[in-house]
């Protein structure tokens, strides 16, 4: 224990034995458990987890079953993440009064929330972990709506997304607020590590995990999560609306050190349009009306700017 | 306590529930056919009726590269000693991820209408394609 978990391939990666386990009641291709298994399998000590309230808690511990085979709490919507922090102060506390019953082990602390448990219901929950700068790690499944209650509109909702509070038509093209930088506002914070992750880059993810779970401190990870059901694609094409949202740099892949020195992680070979992103949606659909196209062409300069910003603060180093 | 005679009120606040019988120590270590799960593991159940279509292993033209077991879902592609072993029929709800992300030509995996008899859609494995130049 205590030992980085050695994964140079995806053959070596496929030996792990997973501690989630299937005949969970996610949505077949969701992208969730992707992600739950591929932060799961970086590593090879002991977890004391939680969920938030959200597709990923309700589908998973649905009584008299469960399907994670670690320590995992199933608490409220918007304190999943103080649950473990608690956790987490507790063996704190019992270590420095050597009242722990396995000492040898290191437990790592890990709370799992939607955007919904994150950016608007947890929002002051989570914040108040990063300040205290308890010892966890808390990944966010960004999935840009309420899936779990039939897809409302969330403060992560990206301009022109359809959903059921925000719905396009014949007078509103849908979402209009656009959607909020959270790695950056956790950064601000002065945490040791924030990080914007997708499920199709497993070795990216992997990394930054691992480089989380050493790290001493408090650590944001931003999982990009697509919603077969919301974002209304065909469940076999996760991983194609995966890539060409890292490849359109709409979810650029990048970690923020220490809450200001900033990298990019991944940079597509060939950047393809945010356009072929949108159209592969059914929450877009709407948009490739004529009265509503010169919101693509917003969108693509928006995307743009923000890529210009990531590389000029990498570039800055500061 | 027997759970099939006990309703949703009949718990007492504050429940928890064993992943596995016995001792459980360095899950991580140990593979699925090595754990003692215990009944309320949702391992032990199957979600099997949701599956209209299958995906089918052909053996013959897999590389193991394990694009498969890293995106699937529902932890439902064996691998065992970095080699791909077969689908985990109780817990696949035939989404189709493993069929997509297969790179090998013609693909090792492919899906089938789940009556479908698998020796059949075997002898049935289209012929490699051509690159057209």
């Amino acid at each position: 224990m205590g030992e980085i978990k050695k994964i140079k391939n995806l053959k070596e990666f496929s030996t792990s034995a997973d501690r989630f386990e299937g005949a969970n009641l996610l949505c077949p291709g969701c992208a969730h458990s992707i992600i739950v298994r591929e932060v799961l399998n970086a590593t090879n000590d002991d977890l004391v987890l939680s969920a938030s309230t959200g597709c990923l808690e309700v589908c998973t511990a649905v009584y008299p079953y469960t399907s994670w085979d670690a320590s995992w709490i199933h608490i409220g919507f918007e304190n999943g993440s103080t649950a473990v922090a608690g956790a987490e102060a507790m063996y704190k506390a019992l270590k420095r009064k050597g009242r722990l019953k396995q000492p040898d082990r290191e437990p790592k602390f890990v709370s799992f929330a939607g955007d919904g448990a994150s950016y608007d219901i947890g929002f002051q929950w989570i914040s108040g972990c990063m300040e205290r700068g308890h010892n966890i790690m808390h990944v966010v499944l960004d999935n840009e709506v309420y899936a779990n209650t039939g897809g409302q509109r969330s403060s992560s909702t990206p301009i022109g997304g359809s959903t059921t509070t925000s719905p396009a038509g014949r007078v509103s093209y849908g979402e209009k607020q656009n959607k909020k930088d959270m790695v950056a506002i956790m950064a601000a914070h002065g945490i040791p590590y924030s990080a914007q992750v997708a499920p199709n880059k497993w070795k990216d993810m992997v990394k930054k995990i691992q480089y989380g779970l050493e790290v001493e401190g408090p650590v944001f990870i931003n999982a990009m999560s697509p919603c077969t059901t919301e974002w209304k694609f065909d469940p076999k094409d996760t991983m194609m609306i995966s890539d060409l949202a890292t490849d359109s740099l709409v979810f650029p892949l990048y970690e923020i050190i220490d809450g200001h020195k900033l990298n990019i992680t991944y940079r597509p070979k060939t950047v393809i349009p945010v356009e072929e992103y949108l159209a592969a949606q059914g929450r877009f659909k709407h948009l490739f009306k004529d009265e509503y196209k010169h919101l693509i062409k917003e969108w693509q300069e928006r995307v743009d700017k923000q890529w210009e910003m990531l590389q000029r603060r990498e570039e800055a180093g500061v | 306590m027997s759970m099939e005679n006990t309703g949703w009120d009949g718990f007492e606040i504050g429940a928890m529930l064993r992943s596995f019988d016995g001792p459980a120590k360095d899950i991580a270590l140990t593979k699925q056919e090595d754990r003692n799960y215990s009944k309320n593991n949702s391992f032990t159940a199957s979600v099997a009726d949701w599956r209209i279509i299958k995906p089918v292993f052909n053996k013959d033209y897999c590389i193991d590269c394990q694009f498969c077991w890293v995106y699937c879902p529902d932890i439902s592609i064996i691998s065992r000693d970095k080699k791909m072993l077969g689908v985990d029929y109780d817990h696949c709800k035939g989404c189709g991820i493993c069929v997509e992300v297969c790179p090998t030509n013609p693909k090792s995996l492919l899906m089938f209408p789940e009556q479908k008899d698998t020796e059949e859609a075997i002898a049935e494995w289209p012929e490699k394609e051509k690159k057209e130049k």
